[in-house]
């Protein structure tokens, strides 16, 4: 709470009018920053074959674990790929996953959490009670013995992570759908004649979307992050498909050839932080009483 | 400011308080807003000063700048405030820290807020006497027991106790008050306290009001937007429009002779309890709104609305004396002119008049000034009565449209253990009404009545547990939704809150064009459009409105939109649940002018739900009272009010503040004891029976029938018409 502030001043004071330019910068300057470094990223995963002229999957033992040189910027790893070509293609696998992931878990949550919350009833114990019970389990834990089972590979392992990312959207589309039902115009939704499903599809859900999409954005580096841990852990992809989480892996025990994991990490930190920005970007400008009216 | 001698001022005594062109201004990206500019009063010792105006009108941002309570980006910037004769804005932190709560203490709008809801009321209470260093702790203990218990809370000593959620409302806004008078204070502001109430708990707040500056001698300085909470109570009232006075005087005098054009049209535009008002039913309202704090018109603000408008008003005008004690900030009566009565057609129009001097009378015309175009067809004619029921008889008045009987609605509350009982809440037990074509039913009740769950029953939001309910001949009460599906399209439902009835997310023209499309009126986008743009000029707004979003509008406006949402696919009956509830005075008249020339336009039926009497008398043609979900009376509107025969209704009537210090004087305040019970568990027998001054032992075994006793005059009491404590209804006063 902020407060009571003395706000006398004998001095006629005036407050600068500020320009709407630096206005938008104040507010949305690091969101704006998150985007480009997440359109940097796109863009990379894009063109990644033609940004270096090496082959991300070519082994060479003669340059084996080469330091920073003009000809291998990163250096290269344990089997002479070069690093930097093989930074470049891991964005797409780890880009698209934790987009992916997120995405579908966000609708499917959604749609679950939403019905769950309109209906009420029966129907509402049902799927809430499913969200706890998958809730109750530590999250990678229960990721890795899905992948497990599954067995090793990109499908398998976004499968395993669809499982334990749904319940949170859930959760919160339940919480937020809860709110809106009970709102006028909904009641004004009911008494033209609409059925639930369109009211509930048509009327509530985007007003509900806000938070959600919030979620979404800071979410997708979360799904990187657990990715790039599974791939660490043995599962995810497939060597030598190049994936962050696995560079690190392989880099760990390589204390004096430090550029084999630490950059990976950093890319890693840079598109989450970049997610981030972006998030709470989205966040702020969703939220009606920072908004210029 | 002026120095004219103020009725009540003594001259020898300083004032308690004394405000000399006070500015308050916030500071906001988008420029400077002059929310208070240049304000001046007084307030003597003992007396009681009302402030009224409308939202934006600055009223509020003056009462948190008397305690420089005000935070960033609002800020004090000229002026001088003199407390006893002490200047405050130039006080320090610590000083100020004395003040407020010890000789200067101030009262809130909303109780459900005002109370900190984690300590204990007692906290609360002996923390403000002991922080003033007037009394010790187990002092300042029994002291608060003493001023709940002065406040009129039952059991004061069990009461302390509580936590705020344990009480209601009314009871909240008690101990907000026994907070403020805790520590004896010269001057208590109270910012709009009963606004949130029901009209019987304000009642005895303003009651509470009255005897606190009569008995303890405290000055009052009350805001409000109601002129009869002000006439009440205050012996001054000062008139607030965009951020400066424009009227100042003894509230006898300006109620029933204002001298600015605002203060008569806020008189006029509200209707009275205890008037009939003539055959058309309008009410005097002036078109547009207050004019933009961030861009201010340069002559007299008042202006661009006003109706006795003359060339000189480009010119700002000062405030000054238009007759001993009285100061107006108007060009045309400091020249000596009176501002005479409406004429009956009502809408009235920002024109201009020629002459000056002598009775000014405001122009009528069909056209609003706003910038949004009215629709011509839209302009008020007066109907004369008899033509209104031709019109009814025409559509087969007689005719039941909806025939309720026994209608039962109880919800379920969540249980609290396992093994306790299931408790639940009897909103509505057992309901009769019958509402026949082309007639506009009044529902009133207060809160907790049931009427909010009676609406939404009728409509088929919620399915009733037991009884009939017959629309034009048939039974929906068990229908299933596909079933009742296409008698949507014969009644609709206009809501309360204009900013949640419309979704924020779609245009106006979705909002309006989605019924319109989906129960077949309209088939292609071209015809859609066509319709939306003919049914928001119906309702008086722009058809460009449709590409806007709903919080582009005011609440006013919205609520039009609302009605062109419900008319859209052309019911007959309409279900109003207080649709003006959330408005200004002024928007309130424009609204209720608006349903009723749709009323005569399109022959609908009204079942207009409030909680406001006066309004509900001036709209309707019969009345149904409720009271904890049961008809007490039902009857037409002006023998209601004449002679009522529940004793519930006598005392709701009487509650009703009416805008005329004589008739406030005169007329006898009865007041209700106690709260309404719970509907969890609500008295056997009859339900009054627990605040009701005539109960017998036959009260608490019998539910009284709802019998009829006059032609269509029905009461659900066993001593029907017994209880006259004035020897009449709400005109004894007017005519004693």
């Amino acid at each position: 709470m902020t407060a009571l502030v003395d706000s006398h001043s004998t001095v006629l004071a005036v407050a600068p009018v500020r320009s709407r330019g630096q206005r938008w910068r104040r507010r949305y300057g690091l969101a704006a920053a998150g985007a480009a470094i997440i359109l940097a990223w796109i863009l990379i995963a894009l063109l990644a074959p033609l940004l270096t002229p090496y082959h991300p999957d070519a082994v060479d033992v003669t340059v084996r674990l080469q330091p920073l040189s003009p000809a291998h910027w990163l250096g290269t790893d344990a089997l002479g790929r070069d690093v930097l070509t093989r930074l470049l293609h891991g964005a797409r696998i780890s880009l698209t996953t934790g987009i992916v992931v997120v995405l579908v878990a966000a609708a499917v949550g959604t749609l679950l959490g939403g019905i769950a919350a309109y209906a009420g009833g029966r129907i509402e114990e049902l799927i809430m009670r499913l969200t706890d019970l998958v809730l109750c389990f530590p999250p990678i834990i229960l990721a890795l013995a899905i992948a497990a089972a599954l067995g090793i590979g990109t499908t398998n392992t976004i499968i395993a992570m669809l499982v334990v990312w749904w319940p949170k959207f859930a959760r919160l589309a339940h919480s937020l759908v809860i709110v809106q039902r009970s709102q006028e115009y909904v009641e004004a939704a009911m008494v033209i004649g609409f059925s639930p499903a369109r009211i509930l599809l048509r009327h509530i859900i985007p007003n509900a979307v806000g938070p959600l999409i919030v979620l979404v954005t800071l979410d997708v580096g979360n799904a990187i992050i657990t990715f790039a841990g599974l791939s660490f852990l043995g599962l995810g992809v497939v060597p030598p498909t190049p994936e962050w989480g696995s560079m690190v892996a392989e880099g760990r025990e390589l204390v004096s050839q430090w550029w084999v994991a630490t950059f990976p990490g950093i890319a890693i930190l840079t598109v989450v932080l970049g997610f981030n920005f972006l998030g709470d970007g989205i966040r702020d400008w969703l939220d009606p009483k920072s908004r210029r009216r | 400011m002026n120095v004219a001698v103020k009725p009540g001022a003594t001259g020898l005594a300083t004032p308690v308080l004394e405000v000399r062109n006070l500015k308050t201004q916030f500071f906001t990206d988008e420029g400077v807003v002059r929310a208070v500019d240049g304000v001046s009063f007084s307030v003597a010792a003992g007396e009681a000063l009302g402030i009224v105006g409308e939202s934006g009108s600055g009223k509020s941002v003056t009462a948190l700048s008397l305690m420089r309570l005000l935070e960033e980006p609002s800020r004090i910037v000229g002026g001088d405030i003199r407390f006893q004769g002490r200047d405050v804005l130039g006080a320090d932190p610590e000083e100020m820290r004395n003040l407020r709560g010890g000789r200067m203490a101030m009262v809130f709008q909303d109780p459900m807020t005002s109370l900190n809801p984690v300590l204990r009321i007692a906290r609360q209470l002996v923390e403000t006497m002991v922080v003033h260093g007037n009394y010790t702790g187990d002092q300042a203990t029994d002291r608060a027991v003493k001023m709940l218990g002065r406040m009129g809370i039952n059991a004061p000593e069990r009461a302390i106790h509580s936590y705020p959620h344990q009480f209601s409302g009314g009871m909240r806004q008690r101990v907000v008050l026994a907070m403020g008078m805790s520590n004896d204070p010269v001057l208590l502001i109270a910012d709009e306290p009963t606004t949130a109430l029901d009209v019987t708990i304000q009642a005895q707040i303003l009651e509470l009001l009255r005897e606190l500056n009569r008995d303890f001698g405290t000055a009052i300085v009350l805001i409000s937007h109601d002129l009869g909470v002000i006439a009440g109570v205050c012996a001054r009232v000062v008139v607030m429009y965009a951020g400066e006075v424009v009227e100042e005087g003894s509230t006898e005098e300006v109620l029933s002779d204002p001298r600015h054009p605002y203060t008569w049209a806020l008189i006029n535009a509200v209707p009275r309890i205890d008037r009939h008002t003539p055959g058309n039913r309008r009410l005097t309202t002036i078109e547009g709104a207050p004019p933009d704090p961030l861009d201010l018109p340069q002559g007299c603000r008042f202006a661009p609305r006003c109706p006795f408008r003359i060339e000189r008003c480009t010119e700002h005008p000062e405030l000054l004396a238009v007759a001993p004690g009285r100061d107006a900030r108007c060009w045309v009566t400091q020249a000596g002119g009176r501002l005479a009565l409406p004429p009956s057609s009502s809408r009235l129009r920002g024109e201009g008049l020629g002459g000056e001097a002598g009775e000014a009378s405001p122009q009528a015309e069909g056209e609003g000034l706003s910038t949004l175009a009215l629709d011509p067809e839209a302009a008020p004619h007066p109907v004369a009565p008899e033509a209104r029921a031709g019109l009814s008889r025409q559509a087969g008045k007689g005719e039941r449209l909806l025939e309720v009987r026994g209608l039962v609605k109880h919800f379920p509350l969540p249980k609290n253990g396992f093994f306790q009982k299931r408790l639940i809440v009897h909103a509505v037990d057992g309901v009769d009404l019958d509402v026949a074509r082309g007639e506009t039913v009044g529902l009133v009740g207060e809160s907790g009545c049931g009427k909010s769950t009676l609406a939404r029953v009728l409509i088929r939001i919620h399915k009733p547990d037991a009884g009939s309910i017959v629309f034009e001949g048939e039974d929906i009460a068990r229908a299933s939704a596909a079933e009742i599906r296409p008698l949507r399209k014969r009644m609709q439902m206009v809501f309360q809150d204009p900013y949640a009835s419309l979704n924020p997310r779609m245009t106006v023209a979705d909002i309006i064009g989605e019924p319109l499309r989906f129960h077949g009126l309209a088939a292609t986008a071209a015809e859609t459009r066509e319709q939306v743009a003919e049914l928001l000029s119906t309702v008086g707004l722009s058809p460009k409105a449709a590409q806007r979003y709903p919080h582009e509008f005011s609440g006013g406006q919205r609520q039009r939109i609302s009605i062109a949402r419900a008319l859209a696919v052309r019911p007959d009956f309409i279900i109003a649940d207080e649709p003006i509830s959330a408005l200004d005075v002024n928007i309130q008249a424009q609204i209720i002018n608006l349903m009723l020339e749709l009323q005569e336009k399109f022959g609908l039926t009204y079942l207009f739900i409030a909680h406001d009497l006066a309004v509900v008398r001036h709209i309707s043609d019969r009345i149904v009272v409720l009271y904890l979900g049961k008809v007490v009376e039902v009857a037409r509107s002006g023998v209601l009010f004449e002679r009522p025969l529940h004793p519930y209704t006598r005392y709701l009537i009487s509650a009703v503040p009416v805008p005329d210090v004589v008739v406030e004087r005169r007329r006898q305040h009865l007041q209700l004891k106690g709260e309404p019970p719970s509907a969890v568990d609500p008295p056997s027998g009859c339900r009054f029976r627990t605040r009701c001054p005539i109960a017998r032992a036959v009260c608490a075994e019998v539910p009284p029938p709802l019998a009829e006793h006059q032609g269509g005059h029905f009461a659900a009491c066993h001593f029907a018409g017994e209880f006259q404590p004035d020897g009449g209804g709400a005109h004894a006063a007017r005519h004693g």
